[in-house]
């Protein structure tokens, strides 16, 4: 078994578990922390399937840094719309969809 | 290939990001003539490039053919090293309803927005970014730069969703980044396992490495990518965050939103579908076209008994998106793509319309209920014909576009013998006519003596009846957008 491939593995179980806590979880700051886990499963995924021989590929390297500045806007985002909720409704889960 | 300083690929992007960045700087609520000039500069420069394309007689029928005909290499870096953008004809056809939607919907939310109206303040800014980034989407050639343009429409479009609202609009917004961000998220999972097993995200590069007998790797990845790319584009059962979303947005963005934005991923499936996983995800076909037929039924309930009319209207998107995944097991026929993509155009032209008119609606009548529509007919008939216009369309009626989109699913449904499909795309024009005369039949209805409709912009109304003729007057010349997407049979 290849290091790359631990790496692939692991990367695959935190992608799992991040999917599981934005979709489970009802507290919004938890489902931006689990968000962040999946982005970071995929990266290592990304980086650890692409050593060739041991040698690490500089590529996905660059891709890696191109999706961490994509993670930490939309983390940024997501963080901006829930103190925006919390200061209109005090809450910090997501109230029912309702139309009427 | 032209001088690559006027090379339209490039300023189709440049162009949005300049306006948007001085939409930015010039500060809250500003920003709406530079906007305007840029889309109008835009609108000129994709109908140019679609020409050309067109011209060149690229012939998009055989998947094989698929990578472009204009191909414009960024900072003199070729691929792999560098990143190439391509455009075929079904990226020109996108790029040209992009333009062509949004142009009008600028004049319309410039008199829609009044000064000082929070909801309006970032409008123009985000809208440019949201347009780049679509534009870049449909000009991106390798698997990973279309990940980031992906990134960048979600994120534009939650913000905009979210601009000025109360706390049920911020929960949609938030629902939908959530939604947006699972999606592209599994994108990229299958991304990074196409680069483990392939090393290279160039389409042009993988389409002769991917064949029948690609790892599992590969099968599981083309899994990822599609399944987080249906959740973005809101197909059956992932629609849950649409609705709350394209229906509590002000009515410019809705409009945005349900007709360029949930198409972008649309594209995206079937550039993968045609392209570098063409021997891994046709294996699948009835999957997409089992739940597109689901939610055609499903959409078109819900907005059957949806109480607001901007609800309504966000339901009927998820029923019409439909549609387009119903192409699916036909594309074995060049056909089926042209009527893809006349779907995507008839949808995105009466949506914008609709959705316009609904906000000149909910402008005069000050609320967003069906039931208090009525009169409507009598003061605002511009607006209501528009409506009707854009009906015609989603029902599917002759001439409309939409008519040639159903027409053209039809043919080549029965033409392969799979008459279950025809039979969903038939019903489906029934369940719209109901939604739609529901609307019309409101807003016939006498209006109470107590209720006084306020006065509606002249602008508003005739942007919004712009859009909606659009997309009936499309299907009297859809042989030119049919040629543009595909070669004519």
């Amino acid at each position: 078994m290849s290091t790359g491939f631990v790496f692939a593995l692991t990367g695959s179980i935190l992608f799992a578990a991040g999917v599981a806590g934005v979709v489970l979880v009802a507290h919004l700051l938890r489902r931006i922390l689990a968000f962040n886990l999946m982005g970071s499963g995929a990266f290592l995924v990304l980086v650890g399937l692409a050593q060739r021989q041991d040698v690490a590929d500089p590529v996905p390297q660059a891709m890696v840094l191109t999706g961490i500045v994509v993670a930490v806007a939309a983390t940024a985002l997501a963080l901006a719309l829930v103190r925006k909720l919390h200061a209109l409704s005090g809450r910090l889960e997501l109230p029912d969809d309702v139309d009427e | 290939m032209s001088e690559p300083l006027f090379d339209p690929l490039v300023w189709l992007i440049l162009l949005p990001l300049a306006w948007a960045t001085l939409a930015f700087v010039l500060g809250p609520g500003r920003g709406a003539w530079p906007a305007i000039a840029g889309l109008t500069a835009q609108c000129w420069l994709a109908l140019d490039l679609a020409r050309k394309v067109g011209a060149g007689g690229t012939a998009i029928a055989g998947p094989d053919t698929l990578m472009g005909t204009a191909v414009h290499v960024v900072g003199g870096w070729g691929a792999p090293l560098g990143i190439d953008l391509a455009v075929d004809g079904l990226s020109a056809a996108m790029l040209l309803l992009t333009q062509v939607v949004a142009l009008p919907l600028a004049i319309y939310a410039r008199s829609y927005f009044k000064p000082g109206d929070p909801a309006g303040a970032w409008f123009w800014p985000l809208t440019g970014f949201l347009i780049a980034g679509l534009n870049a989407l449909f000009v991106s050639a390798d698997l990973f730069n279309l990940y980031v343009t992906l990134e960048l429409v979600g994120l534009g479009a939650v913000a905009l969703v979210a601009a000025g609202g109360g706390a049920q609009q911020v929960a949609a917004a938030l629902r939908y980044l959530f939604a947006t961000l699972v999606g592209s998220g599994a994108y990229l999972l299958g991304v990074a396992l196409i680069y483990g097993a392939y090393g290279t995200v160039s389409i042009a590069t993988l389409l002769p490495l991917v064949t029948n007998d690609a790892p599992r790797l590969v099968w599981i990845a083309g899994g990822l990518m599609v399944a987080g790319l249906m959740l973005k584009t809101a197909l059956f059962p992932f629609h849950f965050w649409l609705p709350p979303a394209h229906g509590g947005a002000p009515a410019p963005v809705s409009a945005l939103l349900s007709a360029l934005v949930v198409k972008a991923s649309f594209y995206l499936i079937l550039r993968l579908w045609l392209g570098p996983l063409q021997a891994v995800l046709p294996t699948f076909a009835w999957l997409p076209a089992l739940l597109g037929a689901a939610a055609i039924f499903w959409g078109s309930w819900q907005a059957i008994r949806a109480v607001k009319l901007k609800r309504l209207i966000a339901y009927s998107t998820v029923a019409q998106l439909g549609y387009l995944f119903l192409i699916f097991p036909l594309l074995a026929v060049p056909g089926a793509l042209q009527a893809g993509v006349m779907q995507v155009f008839a949808h995105g032209l009466a949506k914008a319309g609709m959705f316009a008119a609904a906000g000149v609606l909910i402008k005069a009548t000050g609320q967003d209920t069906v039931a208090g529509l009525a009169g409507a007919v009598e003061r605002l008939p511009v607006t209501m014909f528009a409506f009707g216009l854009a009906g015609m369309t989603l029902m599917g009626l002759p001439p409309s576009s939409g008519f040639l989109a159903k027409w053209l699913i039809i043919e080549a449904a029965l033409a392969q013998g799979h008459w279950i499909i025809a039979v969903v795309v038939l019903a489906g024009g029934l369940l719209a006519a109901v939604y739609v005369l529901r609307v019309l039949r409101q807003a016939f209805l006498l209006a109470p003596a107590s209720v006084t409709l306020r006065p509606v912009s002249r602008t508003l109304e005739w942007s919004a009846f712009a859009l909606a003729a659009a997309s009936v007057l499309l299907g009297l010349r859809g042989v030119e957008l049919m040629r543009l997407s595909g070669a004519v049979t």
